[in-house]
This record gives C-alpha cells, sequence and structure tokens, in this order.
C-alpha cells in the first residue's frame, strides 16, 4: 500500500505540472481555436529565460520566475501577432502546421543561444524531503509542485474574479456576443497567447528543476495531448484534472509495468495507449463540449 | 498567347494533360530523369533517391490530408510498418524484392485502416492527436518488439535484383525509385478521375454535404487512410532497399512532419505540387550546408552553427508559405504558367 502510495503521489506531482500547462493549452484553443504545437517550445524558453536570470545575472530565484514568465509573454504577444492572427479561420492542418513550424524556429534559436548541452539550476530549495505520512517526496519534486498549484490557483481566480478574467470566458462562451458587448477580441487573443506563455513559461522552469534543461526540453509537450484530450480540450477544470489523472496513470503503469517488462518504457507510452481509448470512447472528453454539426 | 485550346468533348475536359504543352513538359521530365544518373555524382544520386522515396510517402499524405481532408501526423509510422514488413518478408520469408515491396505496401495498409476507424466519430484537430498517438505507439513497437523488429539494433537487408541484376548502388537503386515513384504519381493523378478519387474531394470539401449525396463518409474515409498508407508503406519498402538496413529512428514524428511540410510547401490537393515539396525540402536543407560549408573559410566553427540553422530555417519555410503562399509552389507555378499563357497582355 504504501508502494502503491508513495507512487500515486509523485503521479500527483507530474500531474499538476501537467496541469499547469494543459491550462494554458486550453485557454488558448477555447479563445482563438488554436492547438498549439510549440507549447514545449515555450516551455524550453521560459526554463532557459529564467536559468539565464539566475546562473547569467544572478538573480533570487522568485525574480527569476518573473524574467521567465515576462520573456515567454513577449514572446507570446509576438508570436500571436505576427504568425497567429493572419491565421485565424484557416483549416485544421494550417493551424497545426504553422505552430509545428513555429516550435522548431524556437528550438533552432535555443540551440544558437544557449548551446546544446544539457544544463541544471543551481540548488534552490532546502534538500530535506517532504514527508506526509508514509508518503516521501524529495525535495526538487515537491516544491515545484507547489509551485505549479499557486500558478493554478492564480489563474483561477485570475478568470473567477477580475474583469479581464471575465471578458475573457465570455469571449469563449459566444465571440460574437461579446464582441457585441463591447469586449475587445483582438485583446482578449493576444492575452490568451500570453497567458499560455506565462503558464508554459512556469511549467518549463518548473520542469528544469526536476530535470535539468536542454533544447529537447520540448519533448514534454507532447504529453499535454492525452491530458487535454481526457480532460476535453475546451475546459479548464478538465485540463485540471485530466493533468492529474494522467500523471498518477503515468507513474502507476512505470511502477507496476515497467518492471514487468524491463526496459520498454511503458511510462512513456502509456498515455498515448489511454489517448486513443478516450478517443473511441469519448472524443471530447470528460468535460469537454460535446460539438454537434449543423449544416 | 495561349489560344485554340477548346474542350470539345466531355473526354477533353477530364483529360489528365490539359494542353500538348504539358504531355510534352512531362516527356522532357522523364527524359531528363533518365539522363541524371548519368551525369550526376554519387551525392547527387543519394539526394535524388531520397528525394523519389518522400515523394512517394508525400503522395500518399496528400491523397489523405490534400484530397479527403483527414490531417495525419503518423505517416512516418505507416513508412515504418511498411519498412518492417519488408525487411521482415524478404530476411524471414526470403522473398524477391518485386513481392517484398508490395508486402509492406498491404502491412502498411491494414495499418492505415484500424488507425483510420475513429476518422468516422472524429474529425480535424482531434483526428490529428489521434494520429498523432498512433505515431508514438508505432515507434514504440519498432523500439520494443525486439523478436519481430530487431529493437534499436534492426533488420540487415541484402539489396534488391531482378533477373541477375542487382541494385546494389545508389545509381542502380535510383531506377527503381525513380519507376515506382513515375507509376505511383500516374496512379495518384488518375485516382481523382475516379468515382473513388471524386468522392475524397467531397468529403474534403463538406463531409456532410457528401453523405446527403450518397457518399458513404466512413467506407471513403477509410479507403482514403488505406490508399494513402500504403503509399507511405511502399516508399518505406523501397527505404529499405535503398538504405539496406532498417532500424526504429528511422521513422520518428520528425519525419511525418517533414512529409506534412512537403505538401504544404508543394500544395495542398496537388500531385504537381507534392513533387515541387519533396524536392524543396529535402534540398534547401542541403542548400543550406553548402552555403555553411563555404562559410567555414572566414568562421571556421560555422559548422557547428548549421542544425539548428536547419530547424530555423526548416520552421520559417513552414510559417511563411502558410502566411504568405498557402496554395504552395503548385500555385506558384500555375501563377508563372498563366503569365505566359496570357503573354503579352496583362493578367
Amino acid at each position: 500500500m504504501d508502494h502503491f502510495l508513495q507512487i500515486a503521489a509523485s503521479g500527483v506531482v507530474t500531474g499538476g505540472i501537467y496541469a499547469l500547462i494543459a491550462i494554458g493549452f486550453v485557454v488558448v484553443y477555447k479563445a482563438t481555436g488554436v492547438i498549439n504545437f510549440a507549447t514545449g517550445e515555450l516551455m524550453m524558453l521560459g526554463a532557459f529565460f529564467g536559468w539565464t536570470a539566475m546562473t547569467v545575472l544572478g538573480l533570487p530565484f522568485a525574480a527569476a520566475l518573473v524574467v521567465a514568465a515576462l520573456g515567454a509573454a513577449g514572446v507570446g504577444a509576438l508570436v500571436e501577432r505576427v504568425v497567429l492572427r493572419p491565421m485565424l479561420g484557416q483549416r485544421p492542418i494550417s493551424i497545426i502546421m504553422v505552430t509545428i513550424g513555429l516550435s522548431a524556429v524556437f528550438k533552432g534559436i535555443a540551440q544558437i543561444a544557449w548551446g546544446g548541452e544539457y544544463r541544471s539550476f543551481p540548488p534552490i530549495f532546502p534538500r530535506k524531503p517532504v514527508e506526509l505520512g508514509p508518503i516521501i517526496l524529495p525535495s526538487r519534486q515537491a516544491w515545484p509542485f507547489l509551485i505549479a498549484l499557486a500558478a493554478i490557483v492564480a489563474l483561477a481566480a485570475f478568470f473567477r474574479f477580475t474583469r479581464t478574467g471575465t471578458a475573457m470566458r465570455a469571449t469563449a462562451d459566444d465571440q460574437a456576443t461579446a464582441f457585441g458587448m463591447g469586449i475587445d477580441i483582438r485583446r482578449v487573443f493576444s492575452l490568451s497567447w500570453v497567458l499560455a506563455a506565462v503558464t508554459a513559461a512556469l511549467a518549463g522552469v518548473v520542469v528544469g528543476i526536476i530535470g535539468g534543461i536542454s533544447p529537447q526540453l520540448g519533448a514534454v509537450g507532447l504529453r499535454i495531448f492525452p491530458v487535454v484530450i481526457l480532460g476535453g480540450l475546451d475546459s479548464v477544470g478538465g485540463a485540471l484534472v485530466g493533468g492529474i489523472l494522467i500523471g498518477v496513470l503515468e507513474n502507476l503503469a512505470g511502477g507496476y509495468l515497467d518492471p514487468l517488462f524491463p526496459g520498454a518504457g511503458i511510462k512513456e507510452v502509456a498515455p498515448f495507449f489511454a489517448l486513443v481509448l478516450i478517443l473511441m470512447v469519448r472524443p471530447w472528453g470528460l468535460f469537454g463540449t460535446r460539438e454537434i454539426e449543423r449544416l | 498567347m495561349l489560344i485554340g485550346n477548346f474542350k470539345e468533348r466531355y473526354a477533353d475536359d477530364e483529360a489528365l494533360f490539359r494542353t500538348p504543352a504539358s504531355r510534352a513538359g512531362l516527356w522532357v521530365l522523364l527524359a531528363a530523369a533518365l539522363a541524371f544518373p548519368f551525369l550526376a555524382g554519387d551525392y547527387l544520386l543519394y539526394l535524388a533517391n531520397l528525394v523519389g522515396i518522400f515523394t512517394i510517402a508525400a503522395l500518399g499524405l496528400n491523397i489523405l490530408t490534400g484530397y479527403t481532408g483527414q490531417i495525419s501526423l503518423g505517416h512516418a509510422g505507416f513508412a515504418g510498418v511498411g519498412a518492417y514488413a519488408t525487411a521482415i518478408a524478404a530476411t524471414r520469408l526470403g522473398l524477391p524484392f518485386w513481392a517484398a515491396v508490395p508486402a509492406g505496401g498491404l502491412a502498411a495498409c491494414l495499418a492505415g485502416a484500424v488507425v483510420g476507424m475513429p476518422s468516422l466519430r472524429i474529425k480535424g484537430l482531434y483526428l490529428a492527436i489521434a494520429t498523432l498517438a498512433a505515431q508514438v505507439i508505432f515507434e514504440w513497437v519498432f523500439n520494443n518488439w525486439t523478436s519481430v523488429t530487431g529493437g534499436i539494433r534492426g533488420l540487415n537487408v541484402e539489396p534488391a535484383s531482378l533477373f541477375g541484376f542487382a541494385f546494389d548502388t545508389d545509381r542502380r537503386t535510383y531506377f527503381l525509385v525513380l519507376g515506382a515513384a513515375t507509376l505511383l504519381a500516374f496512379g495518384a493523378a488518375n485516382l481523382f478521375r475516379t468515382r473513388i478519387g471524386r468522392a475524397f474531394i467531397a468529403v474534403r470539401d463538406r463531409d456532410i454535404s457528401a453523405e446527403l449525396m450518397g457518399i458513404d463518409l466512413f467506407r471513403t474515409k477509410i479507403l482514403s487512410f488505406m490508399i494513402s498508407s500504403t503509399y507511405a508503406g511502399l516508399a518505406g519498402g523501397l527505404w529499405v532497399y535503398f538504405a539496406k538496413v532498417v532500424t526504429p529512428e528511422s521513422f520518428p514524428l520528425s519525419l511525418s512532419i517533414q512529409f506534412l511540410a512537403m505538401i504544404i510547401v508543394g500544395g495542398l490537393g496537388s500531385i504537381k505540387g507534392t513533387l515541387f515539396g519533396a524536392v524543396f525540402v529535402t534540398l534547401v536543407p542541403e542548400g543550406l550546408r553548402a552555403v555553411v560549408q563555404s562559410a567555414t573559410t572566414f568562421a571556421p566553427d560555422a559548422m557547428s552553427w548549421l542544425a539548428p540553422m536547419k530547424d530555423i530555417l526548416f520552421g520559417a519555410m513552414i510559417v511563411g508559405f502558410l502566411v504568405f503562399e498557402p496554395h504552395g509552389l503548385a500555385e506558384l507555378w500555375n501563377r508563372v504558367r498563366r503569365f505566359f499563357w496570357l503573354w503579352p497582355f496583362p493578367k
């Protein structure tokens, strides 16, 4: 039982991070209908911004987080304005490919700016592991998880209580009506990309602390697809639940199946089997809106 | 100015070549392609084989994505299935290449049918994600089903041979690839003059309307997946006889993306465009390599920048075409052609 709890707990930690990335992804999808394949690369850029702020500029960790968020916000706003705005309303294939193209550009730029080698953050948190009853979490997992959690709560509060957050929710709900009520749709589009970039950057720093950073960090971005499909592409709550579920599933599969098939890497592929299953049974996910087509 | 090109019968309207000039152009292209191996060096021939194989796979993807409107991020996976099936047929069953490559096509066809199953319920972005999952799962199987695929060590294959003529060098393999690519390109072009091909286009333009006109959506979509993945599988089979070895890392997600880039750059829903795209996307990074190599004379460490610059160029190419020339090189070609047709009048 302790073994199970231990595995499940580190699954929740991973899942919390997935949830953070997935929320940014869902916000963009809801506002603009764009599936963002460059999420992973935005994470990677954010992680490098944070790393540079800490090691090169010597800033404290909190300031580095702010730098990472601001840097990524700039990238997000720029990308939305220059590349994605002209693509609005295009075929799905074009929208997918344009974000894939962006991810290649980001990866190339990061390789030129920071080199291809593997780097790690300087130690930030107290080394003492966190103990919760029978569960022991290493500190470099527990603290980042708390950061992710704080970011999610802050985002939820933003959507719930601020004027801008309400405007964004209204736009996602019904674009034409929101426009009619005087909401600046273009600002909402831009803002949703900024938010997605900021959540990706925070998640990137968190992932970087746990596992180190390199231009290949963006590969983690693929994992959010099972998460958002399980939760529902257009549900922020679903992203949260889906993230945790997929994180736990991944760790359970890793913990129980990997010893049976040594070296098979079941942990990496299990979420994708789950993804196929969900698409077969309930393509709109747990909390997503079921699309009804009319002629 | 182009004059006297009147369509007087339905057959003229349906013809593969609208004008005598375009037919003549094709003969010239074929003649040039046949003369190419006698003039080009080894490296160019290697690239030409690569282009030929990629053209076949991209043709398949264009049938599915460009003509039927179903997105696939799993075409490298289908090519991999074809490659492994070909290699297994050749080594374990001892089949000659002219049976092993079609066996690869058949295996990929079945894989395509399975992956295409969800396409009735889900479409657009969701389908793209489903095929992405298929790609990840295929790659995982290639890596881990060691008893069949040989794991990361892969499978080695003897060169193809026909009537005692061994296709053992790139120069000889070239004829194999050229023959297959030509046949399959004609096959694809003719496909869209048939009932099935027209149904694909109808499904792409508006699937519900197509269904109301009596097109069986499920059958049509599955058929498109099957034909498309057969092309990819045949390309994979040829790849085996080109590389003489098949390993899991030959068919990553990035190859699927490269195929998509080819049809975007070349032109969605255009056979000619697919060829342009395969040539362009394969050769532009090589051009970059040549430029960077010549830059080493005044910047000795320029080569270390090659890989990231390739990434940037590749991404910029996709984004640039989508934003500025969404119909790809095929449309550019048509514009140039129209200019000469109408010359000396402005368009």
